[in-house]
């Protein structure tokens, strides 16, 4: 197939607008997953082809593009992806956070804060806070329409009588403008503050499970906890090797066999730009 | 100092370059052509046309070609095909019962109007390999029947329905959903859930059937029919206002008929487990002929029980292009979320160490 | 007592098909009230419970309740999204089968917590504290509070989906043979726990049985079915020691099996 027969940023005019369509509603209802004709994408499902539809309905000629996977822009699957949208939109691409109109992202948020007018999409895998909990999308929808969320702390007061806190590390639910609980797709927890009364727009698409959710600007998105054992971001109690930044999200490398670890930060433009202004471990 | 090893786009372009060498395999030999795999594998194709929901034989032989032979892969890549395609409308209803026969059978009738047609099947072979395919030997020539087919070839249903005997199913004359532009909710209509299974995988599709028939969710099948041959496809051009025809598909259609002794609504009867799938596929479709009837169980009244009559369960895990991306997307880098499991059941450890220190202490 | 029922249920029918399960029945719950619903296998009893509770639609008739929340309402007209509020809030439902009423792969302290964090509970340590007391009111070890339900015996089961109902104070609480399937010695403890608890919690209760014993000693109040109709109700000494029905009199006289 040549490329050239494909219409701008892969996905028909009408696929773009239904696709418009649900986001609008997203946004409308905040953390309310909307159903979707989720599309066939030349990527595997559980790739990414939530995120690829959203950010191909949202993609304009001249929208800056970066695409990260783990926080990193070389990693292959953001390689793959990027590429994907220089072939078929044309835009130009960046692994500068601030440059960027439009971040897709699977499983991190850039440590450099987001400024009104960004656009964030999301990858999902699982869109389904509850899904761990009760495994039938019709009985999940509709304890989300009756805002029953009695079974989600159930689960968390369990963790912290068994093992003393609540153990989840990321996909963590949040509670969006007080309604719909919402899973913020597996970001590290670590990340969930980054979300509430954020400038950015926020946009989330699962493909394989077609829905699509947003958190629209400056919108209140709260972790569940208790009030004696509140909401605790977790990082590694370390520094990043090359940039010495100790408020960043760490990867663990291990170096030999023997278990010894280095630390760097996930956010690989963070890192480099830190390293340019001159800091260094 | 050691950097993280992260897969750049000149290793994606080198591994892109890898697969294509070892899709071309030894040079020596010559390039299988797509034509010879439309015709000479003519049963892949018809499993890749049905699971891609795309009738291309030639496209579904590339696919064949590219995928090196991975028939769920070559379903994939026709389907992120079918997907940029353009809608022109809907054909008519294809009438199966005007079919060209090329084989028809029914296990419920010894004889039955137009009689039965073993035509090409692999059910009374031998399951021994013949070594003269090695040798390219020709075959010999087909034969052919001493008299034409009847004419008229009534689906064996057709008497069971006059009697009364079997579930009446009449058009209610509405569009039917699109599945591929309209998203699978529950409940889900009939409409959908057989173009859900038409698409499905066909492993999935046999061993829910095959579960049926072991007893979760027994439903008492008989085989009424199975036909594969040829129907046309028509149209109705706006413009000319009356049906034209645009072509010949091939389709195996499979009607299972199984017991039912009724309900407080429905007298005893038989109802119909149906299938219809493209090419000649017939395992195919009788696996979505036993799952069709399966999960009719709530319609019915049935105790919904068993794995293949929950409508849920076996929509949402049938499609394996879904399927198989997320259970190999736990390939692709997930260290960050690791990592914050690891952080987590070291501090776990570390505060059941602390406990436990502090209870022996309180001991002593 | 207040001066005006907290339900009443007026000409209930509930139909599966041809057949009348709940046949046009009419009685009043007051506050405060036992009312026992008593009959043998089959005569509806248990459907009466379920349709009250909005687990089963009637098919005709009406069902007033008078709600803390919302006043005086038709349950038979009630949406969904206020029936299951009233249902984790002013209501509670005891299962036969303690298995139908708790969560089994959540500790006993969860399944008590449940019904708080529902309502909006989110102290952890105060939802913890309720839990433990209400272990301990319902005659369970406190140090079982992390334990599964499924290691806890039948009868200990029952007396933690009690405790699960009650904890959020229902007014009204409706109980389907509460002490069935557990041994006679067993029945007798619950029975006695519940008679306290009802009295100290104030609370109106609906509780189908088949056995007259319990009714002696839980209800004020009596109505025995047969084949969907009430055809006797009156004081529970009244119908026990002068039943005036022949089907109550047979009742009465144990020959009817349960």
């Amino acid at each position: 197939m040549n490329t050239t027969s494909y219409t701008f940023a892969y996905l028909d005019e009408q696929t773009k607008r239904e696709i418009r369509r649900a986001l609008l509603k997203a946004l409308a209802i905040p953390g309310h997953q909307v159903p979707f004709a989720s599309r066939e994408m030349p990527l595997a499902r559980g790739w990414g082809t939530g995120g690829m539809q959203v950010t191909a309905a949202v993609i304009g000629r001249n929208d800056v593009l970066k695409v990260i996977d783990q926080g990193a822009d070389d990693t292959t699957n953001a390689v793959s992806i990027r590429q994907f949208f220089s072939r078929v939109a044309g835009v130009r691409t960046t692994t500068r956070t601030e440059e960027a109109t439009l971040i897709q992202t699977r499983h991190r948020i850039p440590e450099t804060p987001l400024r009104p007018g960004q656009i964030m999409v999301y990858q999902v895998p699982q869109p389904e806070p509850l899904w761990r909990l009760e495994p039938s999308r019709a009985e999940t929808r509709r304890l989300h329409a009756l805002a029953e969320y009695g079974i989600m702390h159930v689960k968390l007061y369990e963790d912290i009588a068994q093992h003393g806190r609540i153990t989840l590390a990321y996909d963590y639910p949040v509670l969006v403008h007080g309604r719909y609980v919402m899973a913020p797709s597996p970001i590290p927890a670590f990340d969930n503050p980054k979300l509430h009364r954020s400038p950015a727009i926020h946009l989330f698409g699962a493909g394989r499970e077609k829905r699509i959710y947003a958190v629209p600007p400056y919108t209140d998105v709260i972790s569940l906890a208790f009030e004696d054992h509140p909401f605790r971001p977790w990082k590694a109690e370390a520094a990043c090797a090359l940039c010495g930044s100790t408020e960043s999200y760490l990867d663990e490398i291990l170096i030999d066999d023997r278990g010894t670890r280095r630390y760097i930060c996930s956010d690989t433009d963070w890192c480099e730009r830190r390293r340019t202004r001159g800091k260094t471990a | 100092m050691y950097v993280a090893v992260k897969g750049g786009e000149a290793a994606i372009e080198a591994s892109r370059a890898l697969l294509a060498a070892s899709r071309r395999g030894d040079r020596t030999l010559p390039q299988i052509e797509v034509a010879q795999i439309e015709q000479q594998l003519g049963l892949a194709v018809d499993r890749v046309m049905g699971e891609a929901s795309l009738y291309d034989r030639e496209l579904a032989a590339l696919a064949i070609k590219q995928a090196q032979g991975d028939l769920q892969e070559a379903a994939f890549l026709l389907r992120a095909f079918r997907t940029t395609l353009p809608r022109f409308g809907a054909s008519l209803p294809i009438d199966t019962a005007r079919m060209t026969i090329a084989r028809r059978i029914s296990a419920i009738y010894k004889d039955l109007p137009g009689g039965q047609v073993l035509g090409p099947t692999v059910d009374y072979t031998h399951r021994l390999l013949d070594f003269s395919l090695i040798t390219n030997e020709e075959p010999p020539c087909a034969p052919s029947a001493e008299a034409p087919l009847d004419a008229d070839m009534p689906r064996a249903t057709a008497a069971l329905e006059a009697e009364g005997l079997l579930t009446s199913e009449p058009d209610d004359g509405r569009t039917p959903p699109d599945l591929t532009r309209e998203p699978l909710m529950f409940p889900a209509s009939r409409a959908v859930r057989l173009q859900a299974l038409a698409r499905g995988d066909e492993g999935f599709l046999l061993a829910m059937g095959y579960s049926t028939q072991r007893g979760y969710g027994s439903t008492h099948p008989f085989a009424a029919e199975i036909r594969y041959g040829t129907v046309a496809v028509e149209i109705v051009p706006e413009e000319l206002g009356f049906p034209i025809e645009i072509g010949d598909i091939t389709v195996t259609e499979c009607q299972m008929v199984n017991q039912f002794k009724g309900s407080k609504t429905e007298p005893p009867q038989f109802t119909r487990g149906y299938g219809l799938v493209f090419g000649h596929a017939e395992r195919r479709a009788m696996g979505m002929a036993l799952v069709d009837r399966a999960l009719q169980a709530r319609e019915l009244g049935e105790d919904v029980v068993a794995p293949a009559q929950d409508e849920e369960f076996v929509l949402s895990h049938a499609d394996h292009v879904e399927a198989s991306g997320f259970v190999q997307h736990l390939k692709l880098p997930h260290y960050v979320d690791f990592q914050s499991e690891l952080e987590l059941i070291r501090s776990l450890r570390a505060e059941a160490a602390a406990r436990a220190e502090t209870a022996l202490k309180a001991a002593e | 007592m207040s001066d005006l029922p907290l339900l009443s249920v007026r000409c209930l029918d509930v139909r599966f098909g041809a057949l009348a399960a709940v046949d046009g029945v009419s009685f009043e719950l007051w506050p405060g009230e036992v009312v026992a619903i008593v009959g043998e296998s089959g005569s509806g009893k248990t459907t009466l419970l379920r349709a009250i509770h909005g687990f089963i639609p009637p098919t005709a008739g009406s069902i007033l309740y008078r709600s803390d929340r919302f006043g005086e309402i038709e349950l038979t007209r009630l949406d969904e999204p206020r029936r299951r509020l009233l249902a984790r809030t002013e209501w509670g439902f005891v299962h036969q089968n303690p298995r139908d009423g708790l969560r089994l792969s959540y500790s006993a302290g969860a399944n008590v917590g449940e019904r708080l964090m529902a309502a909006g509970a989110r102290h952890w340590g105060n939802i913890r504290a309720q839990a433990l007391a209400w272990l301990d009111r319902v005659e369970i070890d406190v140090a079982r509070i992390d334990d599964l339900p499924r290691t806890f015996s039948g009868g200990m089961q029952q007396r933690l989906q009690i405790a699960r109902v009650l904890v959020t104070n229902p007014r009204l609480v409706l109980m389907d043979e509460p002490t069935g399937g557990l041994d006679v010695s067993v029945q007798a403890r619950l029975l006695d726990m519940l008679r306290r608890l009802v009295a100290d919690l104030g609370l109106s209760v609906i509780v189908v049985t088949h056995d007259l014993g319990v009714a002696r000693l839980l209800a004020q109040r009596i109505l025995v079915m047969q084949r969907g109709r009430v055809v006797e109700a009156g004081l529970t000494d009244q119908v026990l020691d002068d039943p005036q029905h022949p089907y109550s009199q047979l009742l009465v006289s144990s020959v009817l099996a349960a």
